[in-house]
């Protein structure tokens, strides 16, 4: 205790009456917040330890626990708030750079949440998905519109590699390391099985995993860990990361303590050893550096798969994506800045980058203001939470969305922001065998799959609503949106009328 | 209240239309009389028609046809017309006063032909250069409105309904091979002459019934392509877009229609190989121009006509033929005033294009 | 198989270096990007410049470039060995987890950079001359060496060599009086059991660009490594 001790964020209320002493919260905390006194035959507590990740909550078989956060707080301030004091306490200690997992909680713009949806009424028919045909089908990629024929007049249909979607929905980038090998399965199992894609993040493809190839996005980020030949060729698309919603300008560093058995061996670096992303490629100092690596790519893999790029949302995101389009990507990822992460500076995360939404409508329209909108596909992501926030990304412009944090919460994340840790409770961002092993691939994988069928029959609703019948047609579609309580500008970046109008 | 351009106005409608294969003339009355047992399809808030191989005299030359809102509008946009044109015969059309028809704008046509030192300089075709002038009037000139450009083709419309407009423009004084007739029921309009159909750009028109429901799609998409839709309406939308695949990507009509009323993937599955090959190409390399919703369409070109039901056919439309005439309409009751006799009536499946083309060229 | 790269773009020349089954040789090669990217075997000999992105990908076989060639030379190359009779542009190496790089010359910025190591798989880079800044920059594996050899008055190493430095080793063919360091490597005499790692890549650059090892061999060298893993382990507080 010192001038810097701060009372436990949350508190353990336990129900004496309901308590059984099974012991399981124990077995359940790798934090060590349970603690069972033999002697006096009953807990103890170690709250300063809690996460509130909610595990030993949801497997109490008596319902005796509960997490509540703690009502001791410093003396209101409503300009230095608890939580900025708290955080200068852990510096003055530590000296340390503040380290912070997942997505910016703070109180910042949700653009979707402003952004309404139409439905028809009379002057066209709704459709109803249930006994109408109703399509989801997308495909990624370059879509040329130079039509060639043969000398007998036919169509040349050969197309430029392109990503097949039966929904317009993907798993994002996630390392294994950052995430477990069991994680891993369970996202590469149901990717396979819903017909869409996971993404290897920047840790390499374990080799168990290759089978899952044709569901696969292989990513190559600035470290280069686990990219080779074979790898490159393994995946049904080649993702080049140059950013993240989450951290902008910041490379990526899994510690030394991640870095074990197979982990090290699939990034191909000694156990123990730190993995660290530069913040650039250092290959590429200049878009045209871009056009070198994205073609680096595509030699190597002999033009047969679309090679995607992946940038976080800055400022110029409109004039960096036209960059882009123009350097032979095939895709284009922008990540917003509620984006997640398993480990980034506090500061980066909470105060880097521009929503999502914004970008997206930004990037949608200078590229169809240059023509070259159907050049590439735009891949929306950083904190797409629902088959609704999926359908205004379609209709303010994407192809499709990139979702991670949702599917850690399905696969049973409770958002307790400690990744960074490694102490997943969950077994999901760990790599330590005794917690990795409470995620079962059957069950990660099956509730994958019933989350996304469940945003897929949601999406055929909303759009039937419209009476739109295939998603390509709402693409772009922004007379399908209207904004609400949103300012003049907010209006005119996103392209969308006021609700009302 | 937002005119017509500043805000989309849905609306439904009326159309008929009617080709002789063996390009034998028709008078614009057949065509007027055909939309009468329709009328309840409309509300008089605009009518109009296209008619084709009307102006043999002139053939070679584009028909512009113009509303202008004031005489100096009309002075300057002839200003810009003559630094890319050779007018060689600039007149008002003629009108008949009726009640039915009110607050007209001027309405003028030009016979014209591009220079070919302003081709040159721009290094297009003149199609191309059409095309441009009339997205550049539309857009620019404020009170003047091209709404016919094609050769030896001709659009009449206005605020009013279909069977009156045809009598307002004396459609019984002209000859065509080829007709099609709108009656329009927008929603809400303060009635502007420019926003009824057919919309056309050259010698495409279009004449639709139905509210899109991927119009910001598609518009969003084909304006990439130097189109800008003034109007919003999907009219509007739909014509550029056939400009765009038909004359600009040289696809056959056919194929365009397998585009925007691109058949479901189910059905794609179930083609023969090659079939299914052509059919998902064009469906992923141009899906931008899918166009969902209800629509029933009937294109007109020098030459031919098209028409097409939207992949579900939530419109009706149908089709019968007799002798040398084929018939299409949103009713029966159209055809049977054109041609009592009409044989072979039919409705054509959802995304199933008609397509009849003149034996030879006209 | 002698390809003449003059009229060819670059698809076209790594198309016929893809389907050809035999060794080739190049001529007329004048900035051709990504020459045998990916590739797994085979021979190739390039007369002219190569482009940038050389043997990006290498998977096996060998380049050998009779010339200089220009940037990112063997990025995130695999396996095989690429030799260059002359200098190399930036960041060669870049990523590299395999096979060797040999460079008569000198090498540009960031060599090396972030070369990363697995048990037995440690890639090897000489650079005969000197090496621009940030050479072996985040290095996380491999041996990168650097001989100094005919470089006059020129530094053997720019500046901010290995920073970030947390795996692998640099030999320089010098004492490095006046080559600044940061602060998580250690730097010390190369020791004979130090030696006997790189011996055989002296003798072998000794043997491609015709030069006496011994002679060489008998300079002092210096040796550079991480003094940890986790060079920023202390940075971080969680929050």
């Amino acid at each position: 205790m010192g001038i810097d001790y701060m009372y436990p964020e949350f508190e353990v209320v336990r129900n004496r009456e309901r308590c059984i002493n099974c012991r399981i919260c124990e077995k359940e905390c790798a934090n060590g917040v349970h603690i069972f006194n033999e002697e006096k035959n009953c807990f103890a507590v170690d709250e300063s330890k809690c996460v509130n990740c909610q595990r030993c909550v949801c497997f109490c078989p008596t319902h005796a626990l509960k997490i509540v956060k703690s009502d001791c707080r410093l003396r209101e301030n409503a300009n230095w708030h608890e939580s900025t004091v708290k955080e200068i306490f852990k510096q003055a200690r530590s000296g340390g750079v503040l380290l912070s997992s997942m997505g910016n909680p703070n109180k910042l713009p949700v653009y979707w949440d402003k952004i309404l949806i139409n439905a028809s009424q009379v002057t066209n028919p709704p459709i109803d998905p249930l006994r109408e045909p109703m399509e989801t089908r997308v495909f990624l990629g370059m879509k040329s519109h130079k039509i060639k024929r043969k000398e007998n007049g036919e169509i040349d249909c050969t197309v430029p590699p392109l990503l097949e979607l039966s929904m317009p929905v993907m798993f994002a980038a996630m390392s294994y390391g950052s995430i477990s090998y069991n994680a891993h399965e369970s996202l590469a199992r149901a990717a396979e099985k819903l017909g869409i894609y996971y993404n290897t993040g920047e840790g390499g493809l374990h080799e168990d995993f290759y089978c899952y190839g044709e569901n696969t996005i292989v990513q190559v980020a600035s470290g280069r860990f686990g990219v080779h030949n074979d790898y490159l060729k393994a995946g049904a698309a080649v993702e080049i990361k140059m950013g993240q919603g989450a951290k902008p300008g910041i490379g990526g560093h899994l510690p030394g303590t991640k870095i074990v058995g197979d982990v090290s061996k699939t990034r191909m670096i000694p156990e123990g050893s730190d993995a660290i992303s530069p913040a650039p490629h250092h290959d590429i100092y200049s878009i045209e550096d871009l056009r070198q690596l994205v073609y680096s790519i595509k030699e190597a893999t002999n033009y047969q798969k679309p090679v995607m790029v992946k940038v976080a949302a800055v400022h110029n995101i409109a004039a960096i994506a036209s960059g882009i389009a123009r350097s032979g990507a095939d895709i284009i990822v922008i990540d917003g800045f509620r984006g997640g992460t398993g480990a980034a500076p506090t500061r980066i995360r909470d105060n880097v980058g521009i929503p999502i939404e914004l970008a997206l409508a930004a990037v949608d329209q200078r590229l169809r203001d240059e023509g070259i909108r159907n050049r590439v596909s735009l891949v929306a992501s950083g904190s797409i939470r629902s088959a609704a926030d999926v359908v205004k990304a379609i209709a303010l412009g994407a192809d499709a969305c990139y979702v991670a944090t949702a599917a850690l919460i399905a696969m049973g994340c409770h958002l307790c922001r400690n990744c960074q840790s490694g102490t997943c409770n969950w077994g999901i961002a760990t790599q330590k065998p005794e917690l990795t092993k409470r995620l079962d691939p059957d069950t990660g994988s099956e509730r994958l799959i019933n989350l996304m069928t469940a945003w897929k029959n949601e999406i055929k609703e909303i759009m039937g609503g419209m009476g739109i019948n295939s998603i390509e047609a709402l693409r772009g579609n922004r007379l399908m949106l209207r904004g609400i309580g949103l300012n003049e500008n907010e209006l005119r970046i996103l392209g969308i009328a006021h609700a009302g109008e | 209240m937002k005119k017509e351009g500043q805000v989309r106005i849905p609306s439904g409608c009326a159309i008929a239309a009617v080709i002789s294969r063996k390009g034998n003339k028709m008078s614009g009355e057949l065509i007027t009389n055909a939309m009468k047992p329709m009328h309840d399809r409309s509300n008089g808030l605009g009518g109009g028609f296209a008619g084709y191989g009307i102006y043999p005299e002139y053939k070679d030359f584009y028909a512009f046809h113009i509303f202008f809102n004031s005489r100096a509008t009309r002075k300057d946009c002839e200003q810009l017309l003559k630094e890319s044109f050779e007018i060689v015969q600039a007149e008002i059309i003629p009108t008949r006063k009726i009640p039915a028809i009110t607050d007209e704008p001027l309405i003028w046509r030009y016979f014209v032909s591009p220079f070919k030192s302003v081709l040159k300089s721009l290094q297009i075709d003149e199609k191309e250069l059409v095309a441009r002038t009339v997205m550049m009037i539309n857009t620019s000139v404020n009170g003047a409105y091209v709404f016919s450009s094609g050769k030896n083709m001709g659009t009449f419309k206005a605020v009013g309904f279909p069977e009156d407009v045809g009598v307002f423009y004396k459609l019984e004084k002209y000859e065509g091979y080829s007709w099609t007739a709108h009656g329009r029921y927008p929603t809400n309009t303060p009635g502007w002459w420019g926003g009824c159909h057919p919309f056309t750009l050259l010698d495409y028109s279009i004449v639709h019934n139905g509210e899109i429901s991927s119009y910001d799609a598609n518009r969003r998409a084909i304006e990439m392509f130097g189109y800008k839709c003034s109007l919003q309406t999907d009219t509007e939308v739909i014509t550029y877009i056939m400009d765009y695949l038909i004359r600009r990507q040289n696809l056959t009509y056919k194929e365009a229609a397998s585009i925007i009323a691109a058949p479901f993937w189910s059905t794609i599955s179930s083609k023969d190989e090659k079939e299914k090959q052509l059919l998902t190409y064009l469906r992923t390399m141009f899906s931008d121009f899918l166009i969902t919703g209800p629509f029933s369409i009937v294109l007109g070109f020098n030459g031919g006509l098209m028409a097409l039901n939207d992949r579900l056919k939530l419109r009706s439309m149908v089709v019968g033929e007799k002798d040398d005439k084929v018939f299409i309409a949103s009713e029966e009751a159209a055809i049977r005033t054109m041609e009592p006799d009409a044989e072979n009536i039919y409705a054509p499946s959802g995304g199933e294009p008609v397509i009849v083309k003149v034996e030879e060229d006209i | 198989m002698i390809i003449n790269a003059e009229n060819l773009d670059y698809k076209a020349l790594n198309d016929l270096i893809r389907s050809s089954s035999e060794d080739i040789q190049i001529t007329n090669c004048c900035g051709h990007r990504f020459i045998a990217a990916g590739m797994e075997n085979k021979s190739v000999t390039i007369n002219g410049i190569p482009g940038n992105a050389l043997g990006a990908y290498l998977n096996g076989g060998s380049i050998t470039v009779n010339s200089n060639a220009q940037d990112a030379v063997g990025d995130t190359m695999n396996n095989g060995s690429i030799v260059i009779h002359g200098n190399a542009g930036d960041a060669v190496g870049y990523a590299m987890r395999g096979g060797e790089i040999f460079i008569k010359g000198n090498a540009g910025y960031r060599a090396g950079i972030h070369m990363k190591q697995y048990k037995d798989k440690v890639p090897v880079m000489v650079i005969g001359g000197y090496a621009g800044s940030f050479l072996g920059e985040y290095q996380a594996g491999g041996l990168i060496i650097v001989l100094g050899i005919n470089i006059g008055s020129k530094k053997i190493l720019g500046n901010f060599p290995c920073t970030g430095m947390h795996g692998g080793a640099v030999f320089v063919r010098s004492s490095c009086d006046g080559i600044k360091l940061p602060g998580q490597v250690t730097v010390s005499p190369a020791s004979d059991e130090d030696m006997s790692l790189i011996e055989k890549h002296i003798v072998k650059y000794c043997g491609l660009f015709g030069c006496d090892a011994d002679e060489i061999l008998k300079e002092k060298f210096t040796v550079i490594r991480p003094d940890s893993k986790n060079p920023y382990k202390q940075m971080y507080v969680a929050n």
